[in-house]
């Protein structure tokens, strides 16, 4: 699974081992502590220069012509009237040189040409325009003469299969043969059932939007390119860049530091940033290329949409013994990843299960990884077909999951998991909420109150390779350079307190580097919730490298055995007699040479195990029965993420997760015309994200440290897990409130109010 | 783009946006009226005309800092005070009223940069993000997101603080329900709402215990 996602080679991940294993951390100082953020004044002053703010002497704006069909053909473009135009200094169309590269969206995957004459999808590229200003650049777009041929489509995933369907891939429109999955007996399972369900579910197509656009600001120097990018990950952009282009990685510098959010819609190069570098070629200036936000809606990627049939059945004492899934969605025109199953074989204990999924290509939008990639879908109806079942056997929903618990990953043969915190979040989450009180009934009977509670399962757990480097300065204070990006998890702030918590030193002397491969060492792009059980690791390991230099100094000036030493910040103390101690900056051997240089890698996960993050979560919400509208009232998440670094930060991304999962469960859905196959709700106006009249204030974290020991600072992630079985246990909630099953995503009032219309109908 | 038909604007295939691109060009093709609030005590408002397409000069204070500046019709105040000025504090997240990212001061009120064009902001006092700092000091709003963690990938945060001081200026003492309505109007999509709400409420007894 992990190589579906992060990795494209191969080749296991793997770093060299550090030197010597470090044990867990004893007591500790500042980890786990509720700490403000090490880069907060940046942020907070507007001094913090995102990509977007960039600009370099002499630079270019550049604006990208897209297709307006959700299918068409170029049958005559014309870029002159463009070149004619006020400040244009560079054009580029389909018969441009390299705009016939191949590109992808994964390696060996269609992707069609860089400017491909053949769209796909409404906004795919075709032309693209350098000018002195912005406005020019869009007034130029406007002036190329395209002649298209408008050839019909397919956006309903249940048609794209039909043989007459419109053809999105000569191929056909299958992604790939179905993947299935058994293990048991599930006749036999479904045979032992006192109660099977069966129920279809759909989830809604969702938009990352991150509040800053997509794009780049790109300068060549002769033969090498400088990319400034917003992204979650510089290396895997700067490896696309160099490859498309035919350039040695070296000669590609991708520099990240702030970005704008992501939420895996930025794991990958963008096919903006290699026009930009082509139309700065060509200008022989730098060039600066962002997306619009209407085509951030369009083209930035998407959370596919799921359609699941689930059947599963139980034993009146709670045992599952039978569980039917059968998945399928669409990427859109262009292969991702549009799988679910793994959640519904792996989450509960259940013997017999048989999972199917497939994916079918529409004249769509192309999706990306979005913020736990298939996870939310999976629970949306895995954890509504559970809460069925403990309803028809009369079993307490809470109760009922921790019947089902499992020790071992039965989606993966069984091994063991390094730890499971999901009983604890289960059981302490219930108990903090308050699970079991029924919520009082407010005045009006119009308005009902329920309470629902989901439990989910995040699918990886983060592993090598990576690499850092910590340089301590000769007066105890010290520069931290990692590759990871920081995409408003905190991941600079945390790292700075587990460099303190190794060294002594306190984070308002450490300076961070990171983001850069021209300069910081490789890591894996900042998704997957990966990026602090991959990188913490290697950063203690580069402090405690930093530390054995040190104290081995010392010993030598101290005439003592390094092991009896211990470093406190700026000075070296002997464990044994703290009267026997030695200023950092008065140990000679380190004067000669100025600085200490260590360096970490992440050690390899444990063999024959799992490693995966929990979670529980509550809601209680209002459903007002006139207008159709869901109000979240109260929520609680209790989250297994293994050690918490920074529990103010946690806490921030904990709520982040559940805010998504509002989104999602709530309002937001992309909307495609079906008379002409564009999306018709590319605006903040008519795709509503959750604002702050949609949140719930009375929110709270739980956390739930299974003592993991996988790796050496014990953590496991925690921004996907955060998102997952928020949509679940709202739908569970309204379901409490007012006894209708919403199986279809997003709960709009239209949508609810109809199903209310529904039961009432049947009385 | 083909425009066979004349069509002024955008046309169906519009890359950059039907409502608000479009918009601006209409508004470019004819000319800008403009309500410009006369002098204290009258109700009247005089409306003077100016032509597309050529450079209007205008005079903005902005931080306390007067500009004079050519500026086109159709630039709004979030491209002046980033493309011309170069402070780019204020963000643009959509350009098109929606999002918050761009929001500014007018006159001590929170308003979106991208909705106000440049010839608008003339004779107002504006203030971004930058004018809330003094030197290397975070102000008391700003300090109050640092300490309460009101942010994350901070993108967004610029148009929160800016908004929060505007609601702060207007109601030193807000409730929750009225920091809620009153943040409203500035999307996070990193969903960072409930250490906003703590951050504004912290920022109010900052302000009281600055004197302000």
């Amino acid at each position: 699974m992990r190589s579906d996602l992060y990795f494209l080679a191969a080749i296991p991940p793997e770093t060299p081992r550090p030197e010597g294993e470090l044990p867990p951390w004893g007591e500790v100082r500042i980890v786990g502590k509720r700490l403000p953020r090490v880069d907060a004044f940046e942020r907070v002053s507007g001094k913090a220069v995102y990509p977007r703010d960039f600009s370099l002497p002499n630079m270019l704006q550049a604006a990208i012509l897209r297709s307006p069909h959700a299918h068409a053909r170029v049958k005559s473009i014309d870029l002159e009237p463009a070149k004619r135009m006020p400040g244009v200094v560079a054009v580029l169309g389909p018969s441009s040189p390299g705009a016939d590269m191949e590109w992808f969206a994964r390696p060996k995957a269609k992707g069609g040409l860089l400017l491909d004459p053949h769209c796909r999808a409404e906004g795919d590229e075709v032309a693209a325009v350098a000018a002195e200003t912005l406005p020019q650049a869009l007034d130029a777009l406007k002036a190329i003469q395209v002649e298209w041929e408008v050839l019909p489509f397919v956006i309903d995933p249940a048609r794209a299969l039909d043989e007459k369907a419109p053809k999105v891939w000569d191929e056909g429109n299958r992604v790939a043969d179905p993947v299935i999955y058994e293990r048991g007996d599930l006749a036999k399972g479904f045979a032992e059932a006192d109660v099977v369900l069966e129920e279809s579910y759909r989830t809604p197509c969702e938009i990352h939007v991150p509040m800053e656009v997509h794009g780049s600001v790109v300068a060549w120097d002769g033969p090498r390119l400088t990319v400034w990018d917003t992204t979650q990950g510089v290396y895997a952009v700067q490896g696309t860049v160099a490859q498309r282009l035919g350039l040695p990685l070296a000669n590609v510098r991708v520099i990240g530091h702030y970005m704008g959010g992501g939420f895996g819609s930025k794991l990958e190069a963008g096919k903006y940033t290699v026009i930009a570098a082509l139309l700065a070629k060509v200008a022989g200036r730098p060039v600066k290329l962002f997306l619009s936000r209407e085509e951030t809606f369009r083209v930035g990627g998407n959370r596919p949409a799921n359609a699941i049939r689930v059947k599963a059945g139980v034993k009146k004492d709670g045992t599952i013994t039978a569980i039917d899934w059968k998945s399928s969605g669409t990427p859109g025109a262009y292969p991702n990843n549009t799988n679910t199953a793994f959640q519904a074989a792996d989450l509960w204990t259940c013997a017999n299960v048989r999972t199917e999924e497939a994916g079918v290509y529409t004249n769509a939008g192309r999706a990306r990884a979005f913020r736990a990639p298939g996870f939310p879908q999976a629970n949306w109806a895995l954890e509504q077909m559970m809460d069925a079942l403990a309803r028809a056997i009369g079993m307490d929903q809470v109760a009922f999951r921790l019947k089902n618990v499992p020790t071992v990953s039965q989606r993966r043969g069984n091994q063991p998991y390094t730890s499971t915190g999901l009983a604890g979040c289960l059981g302490e989450g219930a108990k903090a909420f308050g699970w079991g009180t029924k919520p009082k009934a407010p005045a009006d009977p119009a308005i009902r109150k329920g309470i629902g509670m989901a439990g989910g399962i995040w699918g990886y757990g983060g592993g090598p390779p990576s690499t850092v480097i910590v340089k301590l300065f000769s007066d105890g204070s010290v520069n931290l350079n990692m590759g990871a990006a920081d995409i408003g998890t905190g991941t600079k702030t945390v790292m700075a307190m587990v460099v303190s918590e190794e060294l002594g030193v306190p984070v308002e002397s450490i300076r961070i580097e990171h983001a850069d491969t021209g300069t910081t060492q490789y890591a894996t792009p900042s998704g997957g919730s990966k990026t602090v059980p991959s990188d913490s690791p290697a950063v203690r390991a580069a402090a405690a490298d930093c530390k054995r230099q040190i104290l081995k100094m010392a010993a030598a000036e101290l005439k003592l055995p390094a092991a009896e030493l211990k470093l406190l910040g700026k000075e070296v103390v002997s464990a044994a007699d703290p009267s026997k101690k030695v200023a950092i900056s008065a140990i000679p051997a380190f004067q000669r040479q100025q600085l200490v240089v260590g360096i970490g890698f992440r050690e390899p996960n444990p063999d024959g195990k799992v490693i995966n993050p929990f979670a529980a979560h509550f809601a209680e919400v209002e459903v007002n029965t006139r207008t159709g509208e869901v109000t979240v009232t109260r929520f609680l998440a209790a989250q297994d993420s293994g050690r918490v670094l920074n529990r103010m930060t946690f806490d921030n991304q904990v709520f982040g997760g559940v805010v998504f999962g509002i989104g999602f469960a709530r309002t937001e859905e992309r909307i495609l015309d079906r008379q002409t196959g564009k999306m018709l709700n590319a605006n903040w106006h008519d795709y509503k994200v959750p604002t702050a009249l949609d949140v719930p204030a009375d929110q709270a974290t739980l956390v739930v440290d299974a003592r993991d020991t996988a790796n050496s600072t014990n953590t496991k992630g925690v921004g996907e897990p955060a998102t997952i079985p928020t949509g679940s246990a709202i739908a569970n909630a309204v379901f409490d409130a007012v006894g209708v099953r919403v199986t279809e995503g997003p709960i709009t009032p239209q949508r609810l109010l109809e199903l209310l219309a529904r039961q009432k109908a049947r009385g | 783009m083909t425009e066979k038909d004349g069509k002024e604007g955008c046309g169906d295939g519009c890359p950059h946006g039907v409502s608000r691109r479009g918009f601006m060009t209409r508004v470019g093709a004819g000319t800008i009226g403009l309500g410009v609030a006369a002098a204290a005590g009258t109700a009247e408002a005089t409306v003077h005309e100016i032509p597309p397409g050529e450079p209007h000069r205008v005079t903005l204070t902005v931080n306390g800092t007067t500009h004079r500046l050519l500026v086109e019709p159709r630039e709004t105040l979030l491209y002046v005070l980033r493309e011309r000025l170069g402070m780019t504090a204020t963000k643009p997240g959509c350009e098109r009223g929606e999002c918050g990212a761009c929001t500014v001061l007018i006159d001590g009120a929170a308003r979106y940069a991208c909705l106000t064009l440049a010839v608008e902001a003339e004779g107002h006092e504006v203030t971004t993000l930058e004018g809330l700092t003094k030197g290397e000091e975070p102000g008391a709003v700003q300090r109050a997101f640092m300490d309460e963690d009101a942010l994350q990938c901070g993108y967004c945060t610029p148009g929160q603080i800016v908004a929060a001081e505007g609601l702060l200026r207007a109601r030193p003492d807000p409730t929750l329900e009225e920091i809620r309505t009153g943040m409203s109007g500035n999307l996070c999509r990193c969903g960072a709402y409930v250490h906003i709400f703590r951050a504004v409420k912290k920022a109010s007894v900052l302000r009281k215990d600055a004197g302000r």
